[in-house]
């Protein structure tokens, strides 16, 4: 064991102070430390994107991130994309299009999602599918994950539309 | 009564019943990050366990030294065999019948292993400390061919007699398990040798896992208090581990408490008992404070249960205008160290003897020998009923080989051998009772779908080209008719450790007429909670939506055999029915009452009961439910509450046609899915929209599995695929888009005729891929390859047909 | 998979840097992206005691663009590489090669300096910097210095930067010609099964220059320079492929592993460098 290092995180817009050993991995102190356990473990090797957070604008998955390289980051989790009374539109439509089963890997795909559709707000099926081949899922198919993100861009679009 | 048609009808909608594609329930805590996993868990105090184990698969453990890593700071406990074995927990009993250590009890039988366990602060202290258990090895002879098994005198199971009887019979060798026999074999053997067409071909259904996103854990926690052990676990079967609890603790049922939360996947990784949960709960015995145990991912894929690893050598004889006239399968099953199959008890191979599938095969014979080796313990049903899926591969690879040697097109073979749809209820040559099924309507709409007859033009069109050197690329058309047997089971034969395999439903009806429905089985994402609630809603006329569907809590939830083989929706979706029945018939007697006239003048109408001939006169079940918690009514007892323990008289046997169409690169192995046909028959559709999920996931996970998923091992019985770069999961790039279809051939023996669809994409889609391939290089004279088809091992099939000049 | 611990530095400048690992000799990793070596930690296969993030060295950042000479700072990310508008244009192989990298995530914190230095076989980007005929920056405690990407691999995880050395920048001249990088792997984020890059320049009908290299199919990669001369002079038809891959047959040295035996990757490896010339040719 190391000691412990003063560690700053600004997530989903609150400012956490915490001590954690410079070895911890990220996703260990957001589930553990700050109790947001939407992220979660699942391959450990960063292959399966279960662990998909946004840190500093950027889609990262957390279990190859360490604490210490976290100091000073902002981060988006699941729980910080919308609130149960005005959800993110990708949370209306995964649910719309049954783009969950299990519910394991949800939270980071959608989370990637999410800063696909920034990056890209009209993705066509083929850049969902290559922007979304980092988060794997073992229930659906993927098939209504693409159904649901196209649609949650274009309810997406639609609304900005109608604010111009 | 036209004036009232439209009522009804908003009424049905309303209650959003059978046939309904209602959203999911579940889906508004998953979206937001507010499952409730297993490793979401922490419990004030709470440890972390870790293991120690094997590098060897097969070795002598001449020490275990605990002492460097109980000196570590924030180690509670190093717990070794030696310390289990006073509490005679240092083996287990399997699900098979056979025994398995706990910790290593002098050897290791395969790499990975359990050998000791810390028991720490947290999980990184508990990880430092796996480090510094120290442990002497003594290498030992590995065999990780089943074959080589039955013929070597290194001896796996020392811990067993030789010459002792198993579970199962008979062991001919030390390391041989059992010998598993169906069907007249002197009777087989005979139309065999007398036939005018034969053939005979091994089929490898490889080793590979069900891997499901998340893990295996569990969270024990022993209160010294009040004597209560409570423990959560991705467990698919909680009751089941309940009372396995019970038998190994000796702490009465009562006293324990079993909880699946939300479980991450399963697809029967998580039916069994692992070590990692027995030495959970001793730990927690041993320290007083809750303990945690979550494996990682190479853990799960080096050491808890793997799937398949059949070697089925086949003989199918048939007349020469291809009337199959019998089927000969023999099996070699490799187990691993320990038989731990999840299988109903009396049958060690599963329902493998669904091989004869949707043909009408006269007569037929089947073998299997089971054999340890070297390798993780396991054979569970990964997605799919028990060893259903490995038999639908072997008779849809069996018929394409027949079809090869008769000259004859694979789909027109399949036609003249189906089972007919006046055949049903169909007695197979080896023991089953089909109860019903329309194979041939079926087959017609999916080639019909697909223009089969324009794809073979097409196919055959490639081939020249190919031949003119105009082309690297070949065409498969993957043909399956594969018919599943599922919902085990009828209490008469299926039983796990003793436990007949019903299951159960409880209904409570709130006086506001809402309802919670509690139930033996568990979801791990198939949306029991959302499609129970449909069961319920069309069978009592509540709406789906004020129906809270609970299970996995052994405190609260009737006694059920847990969700595993599509047993969920044939056997406590029959039991959800049921129930809901006995409280209909109450209600009936209350509306009479609170309508004045006699129990037979009233009748159900969706969401009421209404006088016969006068519909204007009716009472709610709001109503109903109303008056049975707040009016006394004569002779009859206040509340509306009802269970019921369904035991299903047979299984139900969903089917379907799957076509795929690949094309291949002959230079690279490279395989892209062009098109995926799916018509899924199972029986009454309750949510159309979870079947199509169902479909799509099953289908994905068969396409990882033909193409190129597996638990390898090296000849030192190292794993090689203990990764997930290495072991297969196709992402979204490599998945194709699926089409799918139905027809509806309800079971005339379940009460709402539904049948089960979770698992039968897998067993239907392994064959479609696999036969896609062997298709696309059938031409140049490929009979058999095996898989997974990975890009090198096609490669390899066309090398060795000379493709490559 | 939990690593050990270890201590942890982020200087916030090179010298900084050099001064720790100085100081903790071979001790001491510097970590950029992470992707390689975290999962390494994790798995307990490397021992890092001591832990040097160069995140916070601004020197280390940026894509310059000076006429024709690019110079990528070490820190520079994958997926900024493929939202640069101007390399897509002077360079477009980086980006297409950039793309094949693993997926999204892994791109937006794996680095070009991590994916070259670090020295493993199946990284896309040394190959890729040894057919432009890249140069390394290396700083030492006493001196930079510059080693070329075809000097610089020396076995597997074995390069030519010394222990006390931080690799600071790749830079290249944007290469003229038709470019092309072709890899087969089994899935996305798989490393290569066999993987090609290809620059040609042609006048009419001729290749006047060309320029290989193979990724995963030798401990190092492999720039093969006679497949290259094989090409010129040629008009990239059916014999000079066949000579091409000859030649790189000549260099290669591929090992079996569940992405198959040697023969197989050796055949692919013709079958993707014959598709890489006919790409990159059709471009130039």
């Amino acid at each position: 064991m190391s000691k412990k290092m003063q560690i700053t995180l600004n997530v989903n817009g609150t400012r956490h102070e915490l001590l954690a050993e410079p070895r911890t991995l990220l996703i260990h102190v957001l589930r553990e430390n700050l109790g947001i356990t939407g992220p979660h473990i699942g391959c450990e090797t960063s292959h399966c994107g279960a662990c998909t957070i946004l840190m500093n604008e950027r889609s990262i998955k957390s279990c190859t991130v360490f604490a210490a390289q976290a100091d000073g980051a902002e981060i988006t989790t699941i729980e910080g994309l919308g609130t149960p009374d005005s959800l993110h539109p990708l949370q209306e439509a995964f649910r719309e299009h049954h783009g969950l089963q299990c519910g394991f890997c949800t939270p980071g795909m959608i989370t990637r999602a999410a800063q696909l559709l920034k990056e890209n707000p009209d993705p066509t099926e083929e850049e969902v599918r290559f922007g979304m081949a980092g988060n794997l899922c073992r229930c659906t198919g993927y098939q209504n994950i693409v159904k649901a993100v196209l649609a949650a861009a274009s309810e997406i679009n639609t609304a900005k539309e109608a604010a111009q | 009564m036209n004036d009232l048609t439209p009522d009804r009808d908003d009424r049905t909608a309303n209650l959003k019943g059978i046939g309904s594609a209602r959203r999911r329930v579940e889906d508004a805590r998953f979206t937001q990050g507010k499952g409730n996993y297993v490793d979401d868990i922490k419990l004030p105090g709470m440890l972390f366990g870790d293991f120690v184990r094997s590098p060897y698969a097969h070795a002598r453990v001449v020490s275990v030294d605990t002492s460097a890593a109980m000196a570590l700071d924030g180690v509670v406990a190093v717990l070794t065999a030696k310390d289990l074995e006073p509490l005679g927990l240092h083996w287990m009993p399997t699900l098979a019948g056979d025994k398995q250590m706990v910790l290593a009890d002098g050897k290791v039988l395969f790499q990975g292993q359990e050998v000791a366990y810390v028991v720490a602060r947290d999980r990184y202290v508990a990880a430092d400390a796996v480090e510094l258990v120290e442990v002497e090895y003594e290498e030992l002879p590995v065999i990780t061919d089943p074959f080589e098994a039955l013929n070597s005198d290194t001896v796996l199971r020392e811990d067993l007699q030789p010459g002792a009887d198993g579970a199962h019979g008979p062991r001919r060798h030390a390391n041989h398990i059992f010998l598993w026999e169906e069907g007249d074999k002197t009777a087989t053997e005979e139309v065999i040798g007398s036939a005018d067409v034969v053939v005979e071909e091994m089929i490898y259904y490889h080793r590979t896992h069900p891997c499901p996103l998340e893990t295996c854990g569990c969270v024990a926690s022993m209160d010294k208090v009040n004597g209560k052990l409570t423990v959560y676990g991705t467990f698919q079967a909680p009751h089941v581990v309940r009372t396995v609890a019970s038998l190994l603790s000796g702490i009465d049922e009562h006293n324990i408490r079993v909880v699946s939360p939300d479980i991450g996947g399963g697809f029967g990784n998580k039916v069994g008992v692992y070590p990692g949960y027995v030495c959970s709960i001793v730990a927690s015995i041993v320290t007083g404070l809750p303990v945690k145990w979550v494996e990682d991912r190479m853990e799960n894929l080096m050491a808890t249960a793997f799937a398949r690893d059949y070697w089925m050598k086949g003989r199918i004889s048939a007349t020469k205008e291809g009337k199959i006239t019998a089927l000969e399968a023999h099996v070699t099953a490799d187990h691993g160290a320990f038989d731990a199959c999840a299988d109903p008890t009396k049958f060690p191979a599963g329902f493998f003897h669904i091989c004869t599938g949707s043909y009408d095969i006269p007569v037929a014979y089947v073998g299997v020998d089971g054999v340890y080796t070297n390798k993780a313990p396991g054979g569970v049903a990964y997605r799919c009923s028990f060893r259903v899926t490995e038999a639908a591969y072997f008779i849809e690879r069996m018929i394409e080989i027949l079809a090869i040697e008769l000259g004859m097109d694979a789909a027109e073979l399949r036609r003249i051998n189906f089972i007919r749809a006046d055949q049903f209820p169909y007695h197979s040559a080896l023991g089953w009772e089909y109860d019903s099924g329309d194979y041939q309507t079926a087959w017609d709409k999916a080639l019909k779908a697909v223009d089969y007859d324009g794809l073979r033009t097409e196919q055959a069109a490639r081939v020249e080209a190919f031949r003119r050197g105009e082309t690297r690329r070949l065409i498969g058309i993957g043909l399956t008719h594969f018919t599943e047997i599922v919902g085990a089971g009828p209490v008469k034969n299926c039983d796990i450790l003793g436990m007949g395999m019903f299951d159960s439903c409880e209904i409570r009806i709130h006086p506001t007429g809402s309802a919670i429905a509690r139930l033996g089985t568990i979801s791990q994402g198939q949306g029991h909670a959302t499609t129970f609630a449909q069961i319920l809603a069309s069978e009592i006329g509540i709406p789906a939506d004020k129906i809270t569907v609970e299970e996995g809590d052994t405190d609260t939830a009737p006694y059920g055999l847990g969700t595993y083989g599509s047993r969920s929706t044939p056997v406590a979706g029959a039991a959800t029915a049921l129930a809901g029945r006995k409280i209909r018939a109450k209600a009936q007697m209350i509306a009479a009452y609170l309508l004045e006239v006699h129990d037979d003048d009233v009748e159900f109408d969706i969401d009421r009961f209404v006088v016969k001939g006068a519909p204007e006169r009716f009472k709610t079940m709001a109503d109903i439910a109303y008056a049975a918690y707040n009016q006394a009514i004569p002779g009859v007892e206040p509340g509306l509450e009802a269970v019921s323990y369904y035991d299903p008289p047979n299984m139900t046997y969903p089917f379907g046609a799957y076509i795929c169409v690949m094309e291949i690169d002959v230079d690279t192995g490279e395989a892209e899915i062009r098109q995926f046909y799916a018509l899924d028959d199972c029986g009454t559709r309750i949510n159309p929209m979870v079947i199509e999920g169902q479909v799509h996931g099953g289908l994905t996970e068969a396409l990882a599995i033909a193409m190129g998923q597996e638990i390898a091992y090296d000849d030192m019985g190292n794993v090689k695929t203990g990764t997930l770069m290495d072991f297969f999961i196709p992402t979204t790039w490599e998945t194709p888009h699926y089409t799918t279809d139905h027809t509806e051939t309800p079971s005339p023996h379940h009460p709402i005729g539904a049948k089960g669809v979770g698992e039968s994409p897998n067993v239907g889609g392994v064959p479609a891929f696999s036969n896609a391939v062997h298709d696309a290089l059938r031409p140049f004279g490929l009979r058999q390859s095996h898989m997974p088809h990975d890009h090198w091992r096609i490669w390899k099939a066309a090398h060795d047909l000379g493709l490559h000049g | 998979m939990i690593p050990a611990a270890f201590e942890y530095y982020r200087p916030d400048d090179l010298q900084g840097a050099l001064a720790l690992l100085h100081e903790h000799g071979d001790e001491a990793r510097v970590v950029a992206g992470g992707h390689s070596l975290i999962p390494m930690m994790k798995l307990r296969m490397a021992e890092v005691p001591h832990l040097i993030d160069l995140q916070a060295i601004d020197a280390l950042r940026g894509i310059t663009v000076d006429g024709n000479r690019i110079t990528l700072g070490a820190m520079v990310t994958q997926e900024e590489i493929i939202a640069h508008e101007g390399l897509a244009t002077l360079v477009p192989i980086l980006r297409e090669a950039a793309l094949q990298i693993a997926d999204p995530q892994v791109r937006a914190m794996g680095t070009v300096g991590g994916n070259v230095a670090n020295g493993d076989p199946g990284n896309d980007m040394p190959g890729l910097m040894q057919c432009l005929g890249a140069t390394f920056h290396v700083t030492g405690p006493d001196a930079a210095r510059e080693i070329e990407a075809r000097d610089f691999y020396e076995a597997a995880y074995m390069t030519a930067r010394e222990d006390d050395e931080i690799l600071t920048a790749v830079s290249f001249d944007a290469p003229n010609g038709g470019q092309s990088y072709q890899k087969q792997k089994r899935k996305i984020g798989d490393y290569a099964t066999a993987a090609a890059a290809v620059i040609l320049t042609r006048e009419g009908e001729h290749c006047t220059g060309a320029s290989i290299a193979m990724t995963n199919l030798s401990d190092v990669p492999v720039w093969a320079e006679a497949a290259g001369e094989a090409l010129i002079g040629t008009d990239c038809g059916e014999d000079a492929v066949i000579a091409a891959i000859n030649a790189m047959q000549e260099a290669i040295d591929p090992t079996e592993d569940n992405r198959g035996p040697v023969a197989f990757k050796r055949h692919t490896a013709g079958i993707i460098l014959a598709r890489a010339i006919a790409r990159a040719w059709s471009r130039a």
